[in-house]
This record gives C-alpha cells, sequence and structure tokens, in this order.
C-alpha cells in the first residue's frame, strides 16, 4: 500500500517537474538545483540518524554534532588554509560528538535522549564561546562537473553539475543502503537494533557493534556540518544549523528507516522549499518570511501525523541492553 | 524503559523511591546533585582558563555580582521565576513519561499571549492580571496539546513534535511581534506594554512572579503526591500497561500531562511579560526552555527541590551579564557549565565516583520515569 503511494507520489512529481521544464527551462533548474542543494545536509543527517536507530540508540543530538562540526570545520579550514584539511577535521569533530553519545547512551546507559539534549546545548554554548568574526575561508568550493552526463538536458545541469559534498551525499545514502541489506555489517546492525539479546546470542557483542555504529555516524553528521559552513554558507555563524538535525530525524521516519527511503524524503523536503522560495522570489505569492521558515517544521509535524503507525521503529530502540 | 530499574519490575508507584532501604541513598539524593554542580563549575574553570582569566576570580564575579546585594537577588528572583515555571513544566511531563522539550516554545506562545490579553482589555486590576495569566497558560497548554494530541492519539514521538513547534513558535511570535499585535508609531518588533491593571506588582523589593512561582511548585508537589490525578500521571510514567490494566485511561492522561505542562511553561512566559518585561519582545526569552530540563533533573522530577535548583541556575543566569562586563568572558560559559551539569546528573559516572558500586547498579536514574 505504503509504497504504491510513494511510487504515485514520485512519478507526479516527476511528471510536474518535466512539465514546468517544458515552459521554463532556466527557472526549473535554478530551483531544481536549490532543492538538491538544501536536501544534501539533510540527506547526511538523516543518514545518521537511520545508522543509530537501526542499532537501537536514538540521535537527538545530530544537530549539535553538525553545529560543533560546521564550527571546526570552518575554522580548521580557515585557520590551516586548506578547505580538504577543514572536511577532514569537520568529519573528525563530527565521530568525537559521535563517540561522545556513544560513550553516554550505550557505555554508561544513559538516557539517550538527554544524552542527545546535553549534546545540542553544550554544542551551541561552545561553538557560541569559541566565535570569533574575521576569519575568512581560502578559498570557494570547486564544482566537479561530470562530463557527458552533465549535457543531458535538465538532468545535466541538476544532478552532475556540483561540488563535491553533493555527490557524497547522494553516494552516501545507495551506499547505506547496500550495506544495510546486502552486508553482514548491516544484518549485525539491524539485528543488535531489533533484537538485541538474540544479537548477543548469535555472538554479536551488542555494545561494541553499538559504540562503532554511533561513532562513525557521527563522521557523517561531520561532512554535514562541513558542508554548511565550508560550502553552503562559506562561513560561520552561530546557530548555523538552523534545526536541520531535527528536519533530518523527521526525514528519516518519512522515509522508513530506509536509505533510499530517506533520500527520496529529503528531495522532496528540498523541493518543497526550492518551490517555497521561488514562488516568493517571483512574487507569485507574498507569505511574511517567518512563515516561510516554518514551513519545514510544520511540513515535519503533518507529514508524522500521517505516516506515524504504518511505519515502525527499530524495536529494541532507546533501551541501553543489559546482559540476562 | 530500562529494565533494571526496580521502579519497572514491581509497580513502583507503592514506593516512589524503591532506593530507599539503602544506607547510603537518603544522601545521594542530595550529595549527587551538588557534587555534579561542582565537577560542572571545575570543568567550567577550565574554560575561562583557555581565556586567560583566573577561574577563581569569574567565579567570585558571577556569583558576588549576582548574591552580593539587594539588585542582585532581586534580579536572582527574576530570572529563577520562569525557571522555576519551565523546570516544572519538565517534571509534570516526566512524571508522566515524556519529554516536554518545547517548554521553550510553550512558553514564548504563553508570553505573548499574556502581552495580548494585557494591552487589549480594560478591566479592573482584581480581574485582569489574573485573566492575563491564565490566558497565557491556556495558550501554553494549547501549543503542547498539539503534541500531546498527537502522541496520545497517533503515537507521534512527542520528542520530535515539541522540538518542531518550538521553531514553529519562535517564527510564529517573531510574526506577531512584528505584524498584527506590533505597536504601533515604532519600527521594532515588540508589543504595546501591558495595562497597568494587568502587571504583577512586587512586594517590597520582591517581584510577585516568584511567589506567585514558589506557590505553584507546592500545588505541583501536593497534585504529583496527594491527588488522584497526580497518582494517574505517576502510573502512566511508570508503567503505562499496568495504568491502563488498572483502568486509567492512558491516552487521556498523556493528553492531559503535556496540557499541564504546557500550561506551567505557558505561565513561565506570562509571569515573565507582565511582572518584569511589561511587553512581549522575541529576544527576551531565548533559551529559558533547556534549563528547565537541567533543573528538572537537578531536583530529580521533585517539585519542591525544582525551587533550589530554579535558583541556583537562575543566580549563574544572572551573573553572566556582569561576567562578560568585567572579566570579558562570553557568557555562553553558563551554557556549556549547565550542559555539563545535566550530564553529571543524569550519568551514573557521578554516582559511582562517589558510591563505588551501588550506584552501578541503579545506572540511569532518568531512565527510572519511562525513557522515550
Amino acid at each position: 500500500m505504503r509504497a504504491r503511494y510513494a511510487y504515485t507520489l514520485t512519478i507526479a512529481i516527476l511528471a510536474g517537474i518535466v512539465v514546468a521544464f517544458v515552459f521554463d527551462e532556466n527557472r526549473t533548474v535554478s530551483v531544481l538545483s536549490f532543492s538538491l542543494r538544501y536536501a544534501v545536509p539533510l540527506i547526511l543527517a538523516a543518514m545518521v540518524g537511520i545508522i543509530c536507530e537501526r542499532s537501537g540508540i536514538i540521535n537527538i543530538g545530530i544537530e549539535g554534532q553538525m553545529l560543533m562540526s560546521a564550527f571546526a570545520g570552518f575554522f580548521g579550514a580557515a585557520i590551516t588554509g586548506n578547505l580538504i584539511l577543514g572536511t577532514m577535521i569537520g568529519v573528525g569533530t563530527g565521530m568525537i560528538m559521535g563517540a561522545f553519545l556513544a560513550t553516554g547512551a550505550v557505555t554508561w546507559k544513559m538516557d539517550q535522549i538527554i544524552a542527545g539534549v546535553i549534546i545540542n546545548i553544550i554544542a551551541t554554548g561552545l561553538t557560541s564561546f569559541f566565535y570569533s568574526q574575521g576569519y575568512v575561508l581560502p578559498a570557494i568550493t570547486p564544482k566537479l562537473r561530470i562530463p557527458v552526463l552533465a549535457d543531458i538536458p535538465l538532468l545535466g545541469p541538476v544532478l552532475f553539475d556540483n561540488g563535491l559534498f553533493t555527490y557524497a551525499a547522494l553516494l552516501t545514502a545507495v551506499l547505506l543502503w547496500v550495506l544495510l541489506f546486502k552486508t553482514i555489517w548491516g544484518l549485525r546492525t539491524r539485528s543488535v537494533g531489533e533484537k538485541p539479546g538474540s544479537a548477543d546470542t548469535s555472538g554479536i557483542n551488542v555494545q561494541r557493534t553499538r559504540f562503532w555504529n554511533v561513532t562513525l555516524a557521527g563522521g557523517l553528521a561531520g561532512l554535514a556540518g562541513a558542508y554548511l559552513s565550508i560550502e553552503a554558507a562559506s562561513t560561520f555563524e552561530r546557530g548555523l544549523t538552523a534545526g536541520r538535525g531535527f528536519t533530518a530525524l523527521a526525514i528519516m521516519i518519512f522515509g522508513a528507516w530506509n536509505p533510499i527511503g530517506a533520500l527520496g524524503a529529503a528531495l522532496f523536503f528540498g523541493l518543497a522549499n526550492g518551490l517555497a522560495s521561488q514562488l516568493q522570489a517571483d512574487e507569485v505569492i507574498d507569505i511574511p518570511q517567518q512563515f516561510i521558515n516554518m514551513l519545514p517544521y510544520i511540513l515535519t509535524i503533518v507529514l508524522l501525523a500521517i505516516v506515524s503507525g504504518r511505519v515502525k521503529p527499530p524495536a529494541a530502540i532507546g533501551k541501553p541492553y543489559e546482559k540476562e | 524503559m530500562s529494565v533494571t530499574d526496580p521502579a519497572q519490575t514491581d509497580l513502583g508507584f507503592t514506593d516512589p523511591d524503591p532506593r530507599r532501604e539503602t544506607p547510603w541513598s537518603r544522601s545521594q539524593i542530595f550529595v549527587t546533585p551538588i557534587a555534579s554542580v561542582f565537577l560542572a563549575l571545575l570543568l567550567g574553570g577550565i574554560l575561562i582558563l583557555i581565556q586567560g582569566v583566573n577561574p577563581l576570580t569569574a567565579y567570585w564575579v558571577l556569583f558576588s555580582s549576582a548574591l552580593g546585594d539587594v539588585d542582585g537577588l532581586v534580579t536572582v528572583m527574576q530570572k529563577s521565576t520562569p525557571l522555576i515555571l519551565t523546570g516544572l513544566a519538565f517534571t509534570v511531563g516526566l512524571r508522566t513519561g515524556l519529554f516536554n522539550i518545547g517548554a521553550q516554545g510553550q512558553l514564548l506562545v504563553g508570553a505573548i499571549g499574556a502581552a495580548w490579553a494585557g494591552y487589549n482589555f480594560q478591566m479592573p486590576a482584581v480581574i485582569h492580571l489574573p485573566f492575563a495569566i491564565v490566558f497565557g497558560m491556556l495558550c501554553g497548554a494549547a501549543w503542547a496539546s498539539i503534541a500531546g494530541a498527537l502522541r496520545a492519539y497517533r503515537s507521534v514521538s512527542e520528542v520530535i513534535t515539541t522540538i518542531m513547534l518550538n521553531a514553529v513558535a519562535i517564527a510564529l511570535v517573531d510574526y506577531l511581534a512584528s505584524k498584527p499585535l506590533q505597536e504601533e508609531g515604532q519600527p521594532l518588533t515588540r508589543t504595546p506594554l501591558v495595562q497597568a491593571t494587568a502587571a504583577l506588582p512586587e512586594f517590597g523589593v520582591i517581584p510577585s512572579g516568584f511567589v506567585v512561582a514558589l506557590f505553584v511548585s507546592l500545588i505541583i508537589g501536593w497534585m504529583l503526591t496527594r491527588t488522584t490525578q497526580g497518582f494517574r500521571f505517576n502510573t502512566v510514567g511508570l508503567n503505562p500497561s499496568a495504568a491502563n490494566y488498572a483502568g486509567i485511561g492512558v491516552k487521556k492522561t498523556i493528553f492531559l500531562a503535556m496540557a499541564v505542562s504546557g500550561a506551567l511553561a505557558g505561565m513561565g512566559g506570562a509571569v515573565e511579560t507582565l511582572g518584569i518585561t511589561g511587553r512581549f519582545e522575541p529576544s527576551f526569552n531565548a533559551g529559558l526552555g533547556f534549563d528547565g530540563i537541567t533543573i528538572a533533573l537537578l531536583a530529580r522530577a521533585n517539585p519542591i527541590a525544582t525551587i533550589p535548583a530554579a535558583i541556583l541556575v537562575g543566580t549563574m543566569r544572572a551573573g553572566a551579564a556582569s561576567l562578560q562586563f568585567q572579566t570579558g568572558i562570553e557568557p555562553e560559559v553558563v551554557d556549556v557549565i549547565l550542559a555539563l551539569t545535566l550530564l553529571f546528573v543524569s550519568a551514573p559516572i557521578v554516582g559511582r565516583l562517589l558510591f563505588r558500586k551501588r550506584a552501578m547498579k541503579q545506572a540511569s536514574f532518568s531512565s527510572g520515569w519511562g525513557g522515550a
């Protein structure tokens, strides 16, 4: 049932895009590019949520993990004068934040929601505390135009003429799907999140699996943060992540904890925002800016109310594992 | 819900504190939060040291400016008032097994609701003041009820919806204060001043909002421990299926608990507006909501203990401005200290350090209220 709705919706949206493209080529491409750029951090952050929750750990702290990484990535790049080094610092910071959550939620068996809230508060506090003005990035992030493919009408300029982060996000989603559903790691991860007792009996080290998954997922949050400060905004400001880490959790649920589903949901979110911004810019609609800002959050609440009950979270989510 | 917590296995509501028999437990209730605060101040001191300031000087400035004179004490009471109420808001949710992360949004909606009720009507003070406060509470309750209804009747996690509603509330009040409810004839994003009949008076120097907040903590404490409704809240929090089996309407209770929680947060906003700022300005209430979580957990979800916990946090908040003024340290250091306090108080590490093995067995205390 659900899958059919998803297919119908996807086909309807794609048909709409093609029709729009026939009418106004430039504007369609610009809306779609905007939408994709908007979706990139959401895709990456939703993957963080999927890895953590598939392993049985709720990660409310994605927002804070992204914020710290955006901070470290930007200042890392500005101080070292190297974008790649900055990105690596961002990813490393994300992994440290991941390890922090893993230590709290897995090792210490803290309440997972509280652990996430702590990450968010500490990240907001530390990034504001150490924030200083006057730093700039050494260069603009380069675009990678894939030859031949980029010349396809509509698809080419939207999909194959982007920054590296965009390709990384799309690849991560596909790769994570393969890893989760086609590899031993994926089977272990899912079993640890669904029935840790059985996983333990069959010789999987539940605590260690959870710890490393949450830590490595933090690296992806780091990538999302680095994207925001290094490529998207080219600067760091207080509260740069602006709730994207929370929206990502909704996208994860909307995508039924499946990387491909979440990829679709994130693109849908991006498109909704891209359309709203374009309509606003063209003065087709005149809505106060505050309502445009609310849109992703209201969309999240409405979508959650619709899909709830039809999708099921991993069974062992939120509970620390105790050996019997 | 942690499987290790005895409260889960023997329907712990018969004994609200199952750790009572252990000889250490009495003192542990007090010692762990206090030790957590000290540890957090110690680590915060490292941050201050990095900025090139002696942590002892900084803390002296922080606390002496807040507690040193009458003006400082009044500020502490003013800062503590909404904190007590948001702490209570989180406590009521926690007791019912809910994580109301949305106190921030409910507070904002309550604040602007009270401001509107305060400036828009002409009434005698006897009616106007209670009306404005209750209207703010209703706004907060209605805002929380969106999340409450979704949780109770659609099983949507209240954690995510309340976070989303925070963001919506921030944008909504900003819109309201900049367009429909804006004070005429000036460009600022703020509502007109409330009528004198709706303003909270002061008892000598003591802000009456503070007294109201103290009174409300007593009422909530009484409600949670001495009334049927409080029993329902606790039972649903400790074991929803047992509550259901005992004939308690779990969905209704969850909905009601969210509404009460929202009303408390809304009251925090109303009291702030009517007692201190006199009007609604969006920037005044930033960050109050998350402090409520720290306070509730410092107080171990006890409404009476919320008072000293809120005063402690209020003291640090009150002193933060002087800290920046006198030593140049960014006031966000207080956010970090409070987050560390929350970490130490909710992770079993401090208890483990202080009480060795006993604390290990009890694991994290916060999972005893139903978890997520």
